[in-house]
């Protein structure tokens, strides 16, 4: 074990953790977008809507993300249309596209854990909103909502979990995140432990912060199951 | 042929990782606190770091440790390890780690009153084991073990990294020589979800068939 180069190597690895929280936290912003929306379709009530979106999930959920990333980085730019339209400029940077890539993956998995949640919710509930005279989008926004996204945060835990480890992906579209720094180190040092120990310290402690993240807004989100104890 | 290679890999790891994950199991529900404190090591460090940086760890030092293990038996000279194995390795212990707290959690959903009626009965460890631990964690591991298999599924295209020339790989090598990468990213894309549909109708009978003794409410 060369200590030595362990802790030398620190201070390169950390510069690639901004890249690798810039993918996190991007992905996970726009993906929740995305989420949000594909549930309500999927929930419209709209056969046609209904089936694509479920055919949006059902894509993204059965390949493997490394797919999607190579999909969108080399595959979109065979086409003409794609490289002659304002587009370009972003999907040309393998940046925007692991972003690209991220965001539809994350948002494919997030929207079938929120639309669980939404079903969730007791019937009872927006019978009794209803009743109250709340309009349908009020009682959406006032009743269905709040306690949907409580009931999610669990299995959203897992996904940002997910997606912290899948940004090491973005390293085979030339991103130089944590991963991609670990392996040109590597391939300089041949210190193959020294550095996978040191980059997979970074990644776990990421993972730690963030399910400590989740279990903090667990908390803050029920407060009646304090009360009582 | 690619396509061959990413099922090869996939139930070789698959399987291995079943096998890692049943020891680890049954190390974390032992009574002994090193075999608990190891398996918890285990499975938090592989859950929590990337796929790609194990594939990476085995691909770059997966021959130096098999060369220096062989070395403290005795034997001299260099041992390099297949692009397969490592790929098969590399999957296997990452599915095991999935593995490990779905059947934990299986074995554990047992009611513990089946078991003393069996003891009751005269029936002896193993046979206990046999007869009612193992049919009934299959039972409650199942759907679990289903969500393992189609990670595990995408995984394997992880290990293209390594130049096994499984579907990933196989589609690379081909967008870079046409100059056509949609077309075939696009193709090993379907080729995944046919394989992922195919085995999510597997595990349903496989469910149905592991709960053909149970009562319909």
């Amino acid at each position: 074990m060369n200590w030595q180069l362990m802790w030398d190597s620190l201070p390169r690895m950390l510069g690639g953790l901004s890249l690798t929280l810039q993918l996190i936290l991007g992905s996970l912003a726009l993906g929740a977008l995305v989420a949000f929306a594909v549930a309500l379709l999927r929930l419209s009530g709209n056969r046609v809507v209904e089936t694509l979106a479920a055919a949006y999930v059902f894509v993204f959920r059965g390949t493997p993300l490394l797919v999607q990333i190579f999909l969108v980085y080399y595959g979109l730019g065979q086409f003409e249309f794609i490289r002659d339209s304002f587009l370009w400029p972003f999907l040309r940077e393998p940046y925007w596209c692991a972003i690209l890539a991220l965001t539809l993956n994350t948002g494919a998995y997030t929207s079938e854990v929120l639309r669980g949640a939404i079903l969730s919710v007791p019937q009872g509930q927006v019978e009794a909103a209803r009743a109250c005279g709340m309009s349908r989008a009020l009682a959406f926004r006032r009743i269905v909502l709040p306690v949907a996204i409580r009931q999610m945060l669990p299995a959203y835990g897992n996904e940002v979990i997910l997606m912290v480890k899948a940004t090491s992906l973005a390293s085979t579209i030339t991103l130089m995140e944590v991963t991609g720094i670990a392996r040109r180190m590597i391939a300089q040092t041949f210190a193959v432990f020294e550095l996978f120990i040191v980059a997979g310290a970074i990644y776990l402690v990421l993972n730690f912060i963030a399910t400590r993240l989740i279990k903090f807004a667990e908390w803050r989100l029920t407060p009646y199951l304090r009360a009582r104890a | 042929m690619g396509t061959a290679m990413t099922v090869a890999v996939a139930v070789s790891a698959f399987a291995f990782g079943i096998v890692v994950g049943s020891l680890g199991a049954s190390a974390k529900l032992s009574h002994s606190l090193a075999l608990n404190v190891l398996a918890d090591f285990y499975t938090t460090i592989v859950r929590g770091i990337p796929e790609l940086l194990v594939i990476y760890l085995l691909f770059f030092g997966g021959s130096g440790v098999a060369t220096s293990i062989a070395a403290a038996f005795g034997y001299d000279g260099r041992i390099d390890l297949d692009a397969f194995t490592i790929g098969v390795l590399a999957v296997g212990l990452i599915s095991g780690a999935y593995s490990t707290e779905v059947i934990r959690g299986a074995v554990q959903s047992v009611p513990f009153g089946q078991i003393e009626a069996a003891r009751a009965c005269g029936m002896s460890r193993w046979l206990i084991l046999r007869r009612v631990l193992v049919p009934q964690t299959l039972r409650f591991a199942l759907p679990g073990l289903g969500n393992v298999w189609q990670l595990t599924l995408k995984d394997t295209a992880l290990v293209s990294v390594t130049a096994l020339a499984e579907l990933m790989r196989v589609t690379h090598l081909a967008a870079g020589a046409t100059r056509q990468p949609f077309l075939f990213y696009g193709t090993a894309a379907v080729l995944y979800l046919v394989l992922t549909t195919i085995s999510t109708a597997l595990f349903n009978r496989a469910e149905i068939s592991a709960n053909r003794g149970v009562r319909r409410a």
